[in-house]
């Protein structure tokens, strides 16, 4: 009977699609460390990515072509990965800020919502803001959102350093916060 | 309106309700049958539409039989996003509908199979799958504007 054969192929194909779906919420992306390391360099050596200098010329000594930390002018060109206080409406949590951005028509969003606030409450130097995509759709495309809620996770310079998506418990907030711990004490 | 706040659990239900629906559509192939029921799928999902996913039969229902045999709910959730996943399935098994009408008869399958995923993914997984699309549709409406 073909057409029970279709109802049963069409309750298969929705139970994947629910089993990857329900994988893939609030897992915490990090932005790769190479694509962070290469913002900050170029930043340091004030290069404006232009093709004709690269390293293999060995004229120009340039000033501190190692992986120079200077966190102070140096991201004011990492614009693609950078959120500033201005798009933010707020100052920079001075560990971690939580960006979150919502639909109204989003009930996970709501959840996520309680739970970053609560994170936030709890720890000094954490901030969470959420804001409407509707309102900032500048934000959604920089950083290619695709659904509601996304919550990208900024280092106390506004980089963008890793991002979540979907409904988020709390144990995935922390676990990301965790991250952004980590390589920050080893540099 | 805007702020009502309803049991989660109730639209779930609802949609368990409709997916047992299409389910009938999809076995009734592309009979007369089948665009009856999928017309009374349609005529329900503009129900909620209009008055909100609380106004359904489905919700009516969950109220009358299904919510006094569970505990208190633990959350609530706003109105509207249930809502707009009426909206969703109103414009799918609407334009399978349309389409029936000027003759073409697989439009009735395929769209009561693209809104049983979508009712399914609701029921069992929690996944309202309109307000995962909602962010795609804005960026798109704002690329054109």
């Amino acid at each position: 009977m073909p057409r029970l054969v279709l109802v049963l192929a069409v309750l298969a194909v929705a139970t994947l699609l629910g089993l990857w779906w329900r994988s893939r919420n609030g897992r915490f992306t990090p932005v790769e460390r190479s694509v962070l390391d290469r913002a900050a360099r170029l930043d340091v050596a004030g290069l404006p990515a232009s093709s004709g200098t690269t390293s293999s010329d060995s004229s120009a000594p340039r000033p501190s072509s190692s992986h120079a930390t200077s966190s102070g002018p140096a991201v004011a060109s990492r614009v693609d990965s950078l959120v500033t206080p201005d798009q933010l409406g707020v100052p920079l949590g001075a560990t971690a800020t939580f960006l979150q951005l919502s639909s109204e028509v989003c009930t996970p969003c709501r959840r996520t919502h309680a739970v970053l606030t609560a994170l936030a409450d709890e720890r000094d130097g954490v901030t969470h803001v959420d804001l409407d995509v509707a309102e900032h759709l500048d934000l959604v495309r920089q950083f290619d959102v695709l659904r509601t809620p996304t919550v990208l996770l900024l280092d106390p310079a506004g980089v963008v350093v890793g991002r979540m998506s979907g409904a988020t418990s709390r144990a995935q907030a922390v676990g990301a916060l965790d991250h952004l711990r980590t390589p920050e004490e080893s540099s | 309106m805007t702020d009502t706040q309803i049991d989660p659990r109730g639209p779930r239900f609802g949609a368990a309700l409709t997916a047992v629906l299409l389910v009938v559509v999809l076995l009734l192939g592309t009979s007369t049958a089948a665009v009856v029921v999928l017309a009374v799928v349609a005529a329900s999902f503009a129900l909620g539409v209009a008055r909100g996913v609380q106004g359904t039969w489905q919700a009516a229902v969950f109220r009358a039989l299904v919510r006094p045999r569970l505990a208190a709910p633990t959350e609530l959730e706003d109105a509207r996003p249930p809502r707009f996943a009426q909206l969703v399935g109103l414009v799918v098994t609407g334009a399978g509908l349309v389409l029936a009408l000027f003759g073409l008869s697989a439009a009735v399958p395929v769209s009561a199979a693209i809104a049983l995923v979508a009712a399914f993914l609701n029921a069992v997984f929690g996944l309202c799958l309109g307000c995962e699309m909602y962010l795609l549709g804005l960026r798109l409406r704002s690329r054109s504007a």
